[in-house]
């Protein structure tokens, strides 16, 4: 997953870097995420992983790393499992 | 009672302060009213004196090709006005004439042309600020005034469709953005104390559109880019905004290329004055007749 993700940030993102110099836990709005672009890996996260970010996770915190992200991710896949 | 036929739009259209047209949010403008708005800009203009801001006024329509490039479609589609018109042969004239007559669509054959309603009176600046090359060590500043259009027709007088937004528009380093927030918030206070209206200022975001707008709000608030100043004309638990300071960081000066004296992208951030909703925040706390206005209301708008 944590692959996927990093492929989409490099994507979308439009960071300085390359995902893969990107630690999971560092900031991505330090490393040139701007809103737009977060919107943009938003909707390219919910199409590859078929999933639809509920309202409160709509936020910049949802999107701060690539944990952040998973992390996201396995509570909305994990609620689809159960 | 009935209280529909006591509105306070009402009022205003029964005092002739301003003038219904059958389409709700469009309205002409009494003498009255525009006195208190022109009694306003000045007091604007001589509150902002001493920064010798460059004064562009613009019409109510901007380029659509820089409008496209603005982004605007992206985050505020159903509040975007285009101007079409006709350009057909003559027998599509008939047709046209035809379908107005028998109440038919007559809008199907009008083309796009190159102007759209200006959404926001800072809009069309950018790309002429941006056309100048580089900034010069100390910025610039902008005092800037345009109808806006807003596709939101209701029957909230505050809420008109077109209506004029004064702006000042502050382009260059980060600190020079942020002071120059921090100094109008401070000015919002007095003005609002001037005109003896009730007020708050807070933290808000722009109306965006669909999920992807909702994260868009959501991040311009935790980062505290948008604050209102707040007066209740309608309700007292949804006061009205008629004032904002917007921080923009590198938002439009990455999108039309300005760069500061050594290069870098530009930093933006604006204050924008809605006119009407100032004016109607007056005529809501000092009465319909601005005769009976507080003295000091009347001599610092020198009605």
């Amino acid at each position: 997953m944590l692959d996927t993700i990093r492929r989409l940030v490099d994507e979308q993102g439009r960071l300085s870097k390359a995902a893969t110099a990107i630690g999971d836990d560092a900031d991505l709005y330090a490393a040139g995420l701007t809103s737009f672009a977060a919107v943009q890996l938003m909707l390219a996260l919910e199409e590859t992983f078929d999933v639809e970010f509920p309202d409160h996770m709509l936020n910049r915190r949802s999107f701060s790393s690539i944990s952040a992200i998973a992390g996201c991710l396995h509570e909305l896949k994990g609620e689809e499992a159960a | 009672m009935c209280q529909a036929c006591d509105s306070f739009l009402d009022r205003l259209f029964a005092k002739g302060v301003l003038h219904e047209t059958g389409v709700d949010g469009l309205y002409g403008r009494g003498q009255a009213f525009e006195a208190v708005i022109e009694g306003m800009d000045r007091l604007i203009t001589r509150t902002a004196a001493n920064d010798h801001a460059e004064v562009i006024r613009f019409p109510p329509g901007m380029n659509r090709a820089l409008f496209e490039k603005s982004g605007y479609m992206k985050n505020f589609p159903q509040l975007a006005g285009t101007v079409h018109s006709f350009a057909g042969s003559e027998r599509d004239h008939l047709a046209l004439l035809d379908n107005i007559h028998n109440g038919g669509d007559w809008t199907g054959g009008q083309g796009a042309t190159d102007i759209v309603l200006t959404p926001a009176a800072c809009y069309p600046l950018y790309p002429i600020v941006a056309r100048r090359g580089p900034l010069a060590p100390e910025g610039g500043l902008f005092d800037i005034q345009s109808y806006c259009f807003r596709h939101e027709p209701s029957k909230d007088p505050a809420r008109m469709q077109m209506f004029r937004m004064r702006e000042f528009v502050r382009i260059g380093l980060p600190e020079q953005a942020a002071s120059f927030r921090e100094s109008w918030l401070e000015r919002a206070r007095d003005f609002a104390e001037t005109l003896q209206l009730p007020h708050h200022i807070d933290v808000a975001n722009d109306p965006f559109f669909g999920r992807a707008g909702r994260m868009m709000a959501s991040s311009q608030r935790e980062q505290a880019l948008k604050f209102e100043l707040l007066v209740p004309i309608e309700s007292t638990e949804n006061p009205t905004a008629c004032q904002s300071f917007n921080y923009h960081q590198d938002h439009f000066g990455e999108l039309w290329g300005i760069t500061t004296a050594s290069g870098e992208t530009a930093h933006t951030a604006c204050v924008g004055f809605g006119m009407e909703r100032l004016a109607l925040a007056l005529f809501k706390h000092h009465g319909i007749d601005t005769n009976g206005w507080p003295n000091s209301v009347r001599a610092a708008l020198s009605l």
